[in-house]
Formats: C-alpha cells, structure tokens, sequence
C-alpha cells in the first residue's frame, strides 16, 4: 500500500480520555500541510470510559465525505482491540500500544504491525497519572507524525498557536510529540508507506464545525435573545453563540450585555421565549435535536398560525425517539416540514458546509421576519459537530438585515385607513406587523393562536376562517420565491441526483466516481423548502432521478412528491441509515444497481 | 347578554395623571358567563392600571388558555396582549420581557394552566425572578370544559356533578414561596378592596409578583360543597390585615395609628399601609409566610392579602446583567461585530 494524501485513519479510543484534542491536533496538521481533510468523531452517549472512534480522512482530491475502509488504526482501546484489528483493510496499518503483546489470537499475515509502548513510555516520563494519560496522545501523534513523514513543524506551529495563552504548556507538548517521533524514527523507518507531503490545496479555506459557525452567525445576524434547552448534539450551537456574544456584544463603557440567554426548563419553553422575543420585536432563536422539534411542534403551529417569525436551528440525530443521539441522519424533515397539528407547513433551510451554516442563520432570521413565519435550519450531528474545512466567514458590511414588514411609530402615525394585522395589503400574503409600545392608540392586536380575522378579532366565522387559510397559502408561494435556490449542475443527462445537507460531499465525489462507470448525472443540491420553480423544473426534466438521504422512510423524496405531485416511481431511493455519514461508494452502489 | 358596549361615559368622568380616562383602560365587552369571578379581576385591573397612570400601550398582557386566559381582551385594550397555548403563558412573557425591559408584563392564567399543563413553566418563570404580574384567576374547576375538578380543587370540595375531589389540593401560594416569588399575595375576585392595593403594589414591585385570585365559576363550581363557591369562600377569608396603597408622593391621607398598622415601603417611595391584626408577622419571612398559610389552614380558613414581600431579589434582566436599553431597541451597529472582526475569526480557524 503506497499512497500519498489519499488515505483514511481511525483512531480507536477510550471516551473521556482527552484523545480527541490530540486527534484535532493530527487533522489540524494535515490541513496545515495544505492537504484537504475531514475528521469524524464517532462518539458514544457517555462522558467517560466508553469506546470512542475518530476517522481522518486525507484526500488531495478534496474529497470530504467520509470513506468506508480504513488503512491506518491507532488502536489505544483494549475493549475495541478484536473490533479494530480485524476491520483494518488488508495492507493496512495496525498502531497499538505495545508495552502489553497483542494477544495471541490476532493474526493477520496481511497487514503491518506497529507496536509503540505508549504507556511504558508515559511512565518513563511522567509521574503525574492525569499527565501520562493526556500526553499517551500526544505521543502517539508525534509517532505518526514521522510514520505519514509529515512536517514536524506543522505540529510545533499548532501547538504554539493552541498554548497561546498558556505558554508553560507548549514545551511539555512539543516534548511529548517528540518521545513519539524519535521512537518510531528509531524503530520503525521505512515501515509506513502512507505519507502525507505538503501540497498547496486548501487556499484560504477554514477548519470549523457547523455549530460554531452557526452560533457565530447568529451573533452576526443580531440575535439578542436565545432561548434553550439542552440536548446532543446541538448543545455547542448555543455555547458557541455565548462564547461570540462575550467576545463581541459586551458594552465597554458598562459591562453590561447586548443579549440575553435563558436557559429553559425544556424545550417548549425555548420555543416559547423565542416566539415571546420575536413577537416583541427582537431577533432571537434557539437550537434543538429531533426530540425538541417534537417538542416544539405546538408551539410551532402557534407561531406559523398567529405569524410570529421564529428561526429554529434542528441539528439532526438519530432517530425515532432517543435513537442514537450521539450519531447523524437527516431524519427530521417530515416532521420539521409539517410540524405541528391541523395544516401547518414550515420553511427549511439545508445548509451543506459550516460556512453556509453562518450565512443561512442570517438568511434564516432574514427570511422568518420577512415572511413572519417559522424558518427551521436543517443541519445535523456530522455537520454540526464535526469540524470540516470550508471556506472563509464572510460578511458584507452594506447588507442591511430584512427585518421585514413592521410598521413604527411614524407609520402608525400617517395612516388614515384602519390597520388590520392580517391584512394582505401587498397581495404577497405578508401582513404588516406592530411591536408592543410602538404607538399610544394604534397599532395594538390580541395575538392569539385560535381563529382570527384579519383585524385580529376573535371569529368562528368559517368564511372568514378560511380566508385566513388560504392567504396563508399565498404567502407560502411568495416564500417559494424568496428562499435559497436549488444549485444545479446540468448537462442534458437523463438521469439526476438530488441530495442536500451533508450528503451533499459523498454524493459530489459519487457523481466522479460514477463518471468512471460511464454513469453520467445532472445534479441538484436542494437547499430549503417550499422547493421553488427550479427544483419542479429539475424533476420534470429527468427521466431517472435519484433523491439521496440519511433516513429510512425517504423524507426528502416524500415531499418532492408531496408538493410537487410528482409520480413517486419516477424517484428513486438511494437511504443510508445507519447513523454514519454516507459515503460516496454506497451512493455509487445504489444507482449503480438501477442503472446497470 | 349584549354584544355591543356602551361608549357613552360622563363628561366629567375623572382622568388620571396621564389625562386618560378609566375608559381607556378598558377592554372589549366579556363573553364570560354573567357573575363570572373574572370579570371582577379584570375591573380591578382596570382601575388599579388607570390609578397608577401607567399608559396602557405600555403594558403587554399575556395568557394561557382557558376561561382566564381569555380575559385579557377585556382590559387594555390599547395594550398588545398575546393569547398563547395552553400553559406556556411563562416562557413567552418570559421571552417578550427579554426583549423589552421597558414595558410592564402583566399575565393571566387559570388554575389548570397553571397548576396542571403549566406547572413547570409556572416554577421556572418563578424562580427566574421575571419582572412581571402573574395572576392566577383561580376557580377550582376547568370551565371551558365543563367543570372537570383543577388541581387547586380542596380535597372534599364537589362542584356541580358532586362527586367530591379526592387528591391534594395545590397551593400556588405556597409553591410561589417556596421557588423564591418576591411578592406572594391571595384575593377573592369579590373583595376589590383588596385586590387593588395588590394589583398596584404588585405593578411597582421589581420582579416576580404572584397574586392568587379565587374567583368563583358560578356554572360548574359555585355549589354549596364548593370551598371556590361565593359563599364558601366569603365566610372562610382571613385577611393578613386591611391593606391601602399609598403611591409616591401622595401624602398618607388616613393617618394609621403605630400600633395597628404598618408601612412596607416599595422600590419607587409608595407605600402598602397594613393594617395589623392577630396574624401579624415579619413580610420578608418566608417561614413565618409558610406558617401564617398552614396556621389558618388549619383553622379551615383561606388567607388573603399580601402574604410576603421582599424586594431585595434580582430580576431576570439584572441577573444576565442586560444592557440598560431595550435588547430589542439595539440597532444592527450596536450587535453586529461587522467585516473588522472577521480576519481575526478566520485566521483562529486555519
């Protein structure tokens, strides 16, 4: 097995050890090489001693998806040992911690062994047990640092820059990584013909996870109040907005705040504290997983009825119910889309990188004051929580948010005519709206989630009712117009692929490896709902389509055919559902099976 | 029952501070049942608004759902009110309040949205501290869906099915207190003597104030084995004292002899002028509360009145240490950090 940049490596490890830090620190170096890479952490619902799995996948080809196969295992996990040493792929790698023998019944004649004792060497070193456990991954980095023949100094640079503020700790590291290094030098040279060089292939691009960025985009987008509850994996998406608002939104002069969390008793009232703010006028959001959508859904239909903008961040897990929270899917589309009882629809968002994260929080928060209606962003637990190299944060500082239609104390002033909440002044559907304390004798309404007039008057009047219904419909049609378009790559094949979100990078590199196959596809990457006139145009125009998602039950296609009224044999399914990001050879499998 | 209220008022109809009369302060017309117990409160908070010169549009009035929850289209109605889901009246005042500071919260629930599907949200909007009013306009009963037994119910109590309530009753009072509620007071819808000293000394306090109303349902639960019945609950009160308002400024107009009354000054300068009698303790003792509650239990007696009151607590927005102005007053310059900030960003991810 030689390659240079195009492998992947899983490091196997205990939960709670402080292996993930080290694991950043590796993947952090390779794209500091200028290499293109993707880590996952697969981790457990656990905070100490359960196994843990993290994969680095390094690929000059900028594939970022994750790959099935692995070619090098640090295997520093005795209950996982059996496990990772018989999945490691043949000509592979197997790095364990050889101050224990392996056991007698591992046996493979065909891959190499490397046998480091991490743990002899700790102690050697260090008498503190927290420090040997910590430093045990810094060694085995600095091991493999020689073994991929990586440039030493990338490491030195990366831990100058993590220690910044904590300079006593830089030497220690840096020591650690060399214990690995020297010894794998010594023993192992020339064992490894896995490498990784120094490319010039990232540009300017960033290593960030999609709830840090989200968090920061909310910062940016003017969120003053969140609400929240926790729950995996979104939990960060709020911590990392907390951590921009301290950064940015302290008042100088004063010390005092520019925004206001509220950490809530459950996820309905996260809900009920954004809708509250919102309704009053300021930006707010929260953040939750599957179970705080369902949570949420009464209150949704409240918001979605009485039309108070709520932006609502769903970082998908797997479901149903508690599921495997600490693993992916895009599973929450059905019940996100249509949340809540009698008929309610909601508008979504499918960012696919951590950058469109922060640029469709703002969008998000654009689009649910503009249309005065619930904005759900659909990310989910790799996209969030995985750290993926994207391109830069950036911000235009001309654009000016759309806070939508509300009218202030001078418009108030200048009407003559009477003012009607649910009035469809424009024929968009978008009523103009009047926050609390505006005016002293204008401007004031009941708001209320039961039947209402387009005063805001309380009616059981069907008629009326049903007018309300049906404006609500338009408004739904002025949405389809204003949301993200689909982006579409089209070259007049018959047959498509259509996926988002994070399938989004396995189902890019499937569309070359099928190109390899002769299997030539248009492609389009839906990227909200209601689905605007391209994504019709797109179905109609291919024969054969494939509609790629991360759940069992085919939501994504289930709403193409829903509201597309598209014949539902015309879309074929291609469901991963395993709670592992897709790869793009299962993809390529799929369609394969069809069109061969 | 008419559906059209009457406009005309006297021409010389008094007006406030603000040269609003009370009619401003008014709401459109009740579609409670006649004799309703709410309608009352809603008089009460009519007038103790319209004393106190706040200007209505001022105020966000919010609820919950059920008969209570109703009511806040029948009082201010120059003020937005938000009429929200069963029970989570609490997070959304509690989100609005975030917002904007400056306005006065006042929120109204039921028993059942409060005692029952609003438990939660009623203990964590508590313990919050938010600087808001929250009345429960407590019956015992649900009415809306005929009479069905509440969590306040006493246990014996039977409304208009007689069956007899067999599980605990809840009091809000008491769980108010124990979860930190810095104003806790108990009225009777029929006694507007007492509750508009309370209603005014709850709109100055800064915080959470809690005032549990019993305001009989005269369709399903004003029966003779009532304990939320009109007359249950007239002969069963026990007042902590007589108790007058005093705002800022005004001169005390009754002059309260030392021994048998007491001032509790509030945050602005007004005063809440007690008039002591044999239940007299210590306002800002949470445990003489506590027992003064249990003791007239005892004596199968209701307590009324201010039952505690200490202003020292943080509120919500002091607590998260919030800006002086309205988070949402802020403009886009004041919260959005702009392009400056973004090299810096990008750099400490690369």
């Amino acid at each position: 097995m030689n390659k240079i940049n195009d492998f992947v490596v899983l490091f196997a490890n205990i939960n709670g050890s402080g292996s993930a830090s080290a694991n950043n620190l590796f993947a952090k170096a390779v794209f500091n090489l200028g290499v293109p890479v993707s880590a996952k952490n697969i981790f457990p619902s656990n905070i100490q001693g359960l196994p843990t799995w993290f994969e680095v996948r390094i690929s000059e080809k900028g594939y970022l998806g994750r790959r099935e196969g692995y070619d090098f295992v640090v295997a520093t996990n005795g209950q996982t040992l059996d496990k990772d040493y018989n999945e490691l792929t043949s000509g592979g790698y197997f790095f364990y911690d050889s101050s224990r023998l392996l056991p007698s019944h591992l046996k493979r004649e065909d891959i190499t062994e490397i046998g480091i004792p991490l743990t002899k060497i700790c102690n050697e070193n260090y008498t503190n047990p927290r420090l040997r456990q910590i430093f045990k991954n810094i060694i085995y980095v600095g091991a493999l640092a020689y073994l991929f023949d990586m440039d030493f100094s990338v490491f030195e640079e990366s831990i100058k820059s993590q220690f910044a503020q904590k300079a006593k700790l830089i030497g220690p590291n840096i020591n650690a990584l060399k214990l690995g290094y020297d010894f794998a030098k010594e023993n192992y040279s020339d064992t490894c013909e896995l490498n990784i060089h120094r490319r010039d292939l990232v540009g300017d691009k960033i290593m960030i996870e999609g709830n840090a960025a989200t968090g920061l985009g909310a910062v940016f987008a003017g969120v003053t109040v969140a609400g929240w509850y926790p729950i995996t994996p979104s939990t960060s998406v709020i911590e990392a907005f907390e951590k921009y608002c301290k950064k940015y939104r302290v008042d100088k002069e004063t010390g005092k705040n520019k925004f206001a969390i509220v950490q809530a008793e459950d996820e309905l009232a996260a809900i009920g504290i954004v809708i509250g703010a919102a309704w009053n006028g300021a930006r707010s959001f929260t953040a939750t997983s599957g179970p705080g959508v369902s949570l949420m859904s009464e209150f949704l239909g409240l918001a979605y009825f009485a039309e108070v903008p709520v932006f609502l961040v769903d970082i998908q897990r797997s479901g149903p119910s508690t599921g495997m929270p600490t693993r992916t899917q895009q599973s929450d589309i059905i019940s996100s889309a249509y949340a809540s009882h009698g008929d309610t629809k909601n508008v979504l968002l499918f960012p696919s990188s951590p950058t469109e994260c922060f640029d469709m929080t703002i969008q998000g928060m654009d689009l649910s004051e503009r249309l005065q209606t619930p904005v759900i962003m659909m990310s989910d637990l790799d996209l969030g929580m995985n750290t993926h190299m994207s391109d830069p944060i950036k911000w235009d500082d001309d654009y000016e948010w759309d806070r939508g239609k509300v009218l202030d104390f001078e418009d108030l002033e200048q009407k003559k005519e009477r003012w009607g909440r649910y009035l469809d002044v424009d024929g968009d559907g978008i009523p103009y709206r009047t926050i609390p304390g505006t005016h002293p004798t204008k401007g004031a309404f009941f708001t209320r989630g039961s039947s209402h007039d387009e005063y805001a008057v309380y009616t059981e009047d069907g008629k009326v009712y049903e007018k309300g219904m049906i404006r609500l419909l338009k408004k739904w049609d002025t949405a389809k117009t204003i949301v993200p378009m689909a982006e579409i790559k089209i070259n007049d094949n018959e047959v498509g692929i259509i996926y988002y979100g994070t399938s989004s990078y396995a189902a890019k590199e499937a569309d070359d490896l099928l190109k390899e196959q002769l299997v030539n596809v248009d492609e389009m990457r839906i990227k909200a709902f209601p689905f605007g006139p391209e994504v019709e145009d797109f179905v109609n125009s291919h024969k054969t389509i494939f509609v790629i998602e991360q759940n069992r039950d085919a939501q994504m296609k289930t709403l193409l055919v829903n509201e597309l009224q598209v014949n539902p044999n015309r879309l074929k399914e291609v469901l991963n559902i395993d709670g592992m990001p897709i790869t793009a050879q299962f993809i390529v499998d799929e369609i394969l099976k069809v069109t061969k | 029952m008419s559906y059209i209220k009457a406009s005309f008022r006297h021409p010389q109809a008094k007006v406030n501070a603000l040269g609003l009369s009370q009619k401003d302060y008014e709401g459109s017309l009740s579609t409670l049942c006649a004799g309703c117990g709410h309608d009352s409160i809603s008089a009460a908070i009519v007038q103790s608004f319209f004393e106190m010169n706040i200007e209505p549009h001022k105020v966000v009035k919010t609820s919950g759902i059920g008969c209570s929850s109703k009511s806040p289209t029948y009082y201010l109605g120059k003020a937005h009110g938000f009429n929200t889901v069963h029970g989570r009246m609490p997070s959304v005042t509690t989100g609005a309040n975030m917002a904007n500071k400056k306005l006065q919260y006042i929120g109204v629930s039921g028993d059942g949205d409060t005692a029952s599907i609003g438990m939660g949200q009623f203990a964590h909007v508590v313990r919050r501290n938010l600087n808001m009013i929250y009345i429960v306009m407590n019956n015992g009963c649900y009415g809306l869906t005929k009479g069905q037994d509440s969590a306040t119910a006493d246990v014996g109590s039977a409304g208009k099915k007689g069956v007899p309530n067999e599980f605990s009753a809840i009091d809000l009072c008491q769980l108010a207190l124990q979860l930190g509620a810095g104003y806790v007071a108990r009225s009777f819808s029929g006694d507007k003597n007492q509750l508009i000293p309370l209603l005014k000394g709850a709109i100055e306090h800064q915080g959470f104030a809690f005032i549990d109303v019993i305001s009989p349902c005269v369709t399903f639960n004003n029966t003779p084995n009532s304990t939320k019945g009109y007359e249950y609950v007239r002969d069963h009160l026990e007042a902590t004292g007589t108790i007058d308002f005093v705002p800022e400024r005004q001169e005390l107009k009754i002059n309260h002899p030392e021994a048998t009354s007491k001032e509790v000054e509030l945050h602005d300068g007004s005063k809440l002028i007690l008039k002591k009698n044999k239940h007299d303790y210590d306002l800002s003792s949470k445990r003489e509360a506590m027992n003064a509650i249990e003791t007239v239990n005892e004596e199968n007696k209701i307590l009324t009145g201010l039952i505690y009151l200490n202003e020292a607590e943080k509120d919500t927005h002091a607590t998260i240490n919030s800006v002086d102005k309205s988070l949402n007053a802020l403009s886009q310059k004041e919260v959005c950090p702009g392009s400056e900030v973004l090299d810096d960003l990008n750099e400490g991810f690369r």
